[in-house]
């Protein structure tokens, strides 16, 4: 049984994977969004079936970690300089937010 | 020359992405998940990252991305460090495998249960 779940976990990242580089006629930017789109997918996941709200927190700080990425692949590909603007105020966002969400987790206040 | 080495820089950043998110998946725990993912989600943006720098070099964007870089490499620990010490005080267990619970001994050395297995 456990060895099914690995099989089908590998064989459906591996194909999404196969799909976008082998399959797609699009072009080398849209490809490299489609494979990061992959991950956010994936810590996704951990979000809608985290046992703990522990969990969650987990899953969203990852999310905004991977978030400062495609922005920087946006800043690339469309030459515009802001996208790394939005890169660092959204790190510094999700940074205050996770600290917070700890904060929530142990159960005190916010100006302990 | 430099933009394919931006470009490896990139993709080889990606795929540390994609190894930290299949951590998050697979990973029984709330700290196992926490020690797989944030390292390789943190590196890995790190590679993106520098490769814009390379991309754009000493301009403004790429300066930015330097920034980033060390913005990054700062906070991330800190907030998984808040984030595994805010677990552990809110009551989550460490899965059944664990070895041991130094953190639950430190701080009170009669409550703490002897983990099994």
């Amino acid at each position: 049984m456990k060895f099914l779940r690995w099989l089908a976990g590998m064989i459906f990242i591996f194909g999404l994977i196969f799909l976008i580089f082998g399959y797609l006629q699009v072009s080398l930017q849209t490809k490299l969004m489609l494979y990061l789109l992959i991950c956010f997918m994936l810590s996704l996941v951990r979000v809608f079936r985290g046992p703990t709200p522990a969990d969650r927190s987990v899953a969203t700080d990852i999310f905004g970690i991977l978030v400062i990425g495609f922005c920087a692949i946006l800043a690339v590909y469309t030459g515009k300089d802001w996208y790394m603007d939005i890169a660092i105020a959204w790190g510094l966002q999700s940074f205050i937010g996770v600290l917070a969400l700890a904060k929530f987790l142990e159960g005190r206040n916010f100006d302990d | 020359m430099t933009d394919l080495l931006s470009l490896i820089f990139i993709v080889v950043g990606i795929t540390f992405d994609l190894f930290g998110s299949i951590g998050l998946i697979r990973m029984p725990d709330i700290y196992n998940r926490l020690q797989a993912s944030t390292k390789c989600v943190t590196l890995g943006t790190c590679g993106i990252l520098f490769g814009v720098f390379l991309k754009f070099g000493f301009t403004a964007a790429g300066v930015k991305a330097l920034v980033c870089i060390i913005f990054l490499l700062l906070t991330a620990p800190v907030a998984a460090h808040a984030l595994a010490r805010g677990a552990h005080r809110s009551g989550v267990r460490p899965c059944k495998g664990s070895a041991c619970d130094k953190y639950a001994e430190d701080n009170s050395p009669a409550a703490a249960k002897p983990l099994k297995g």
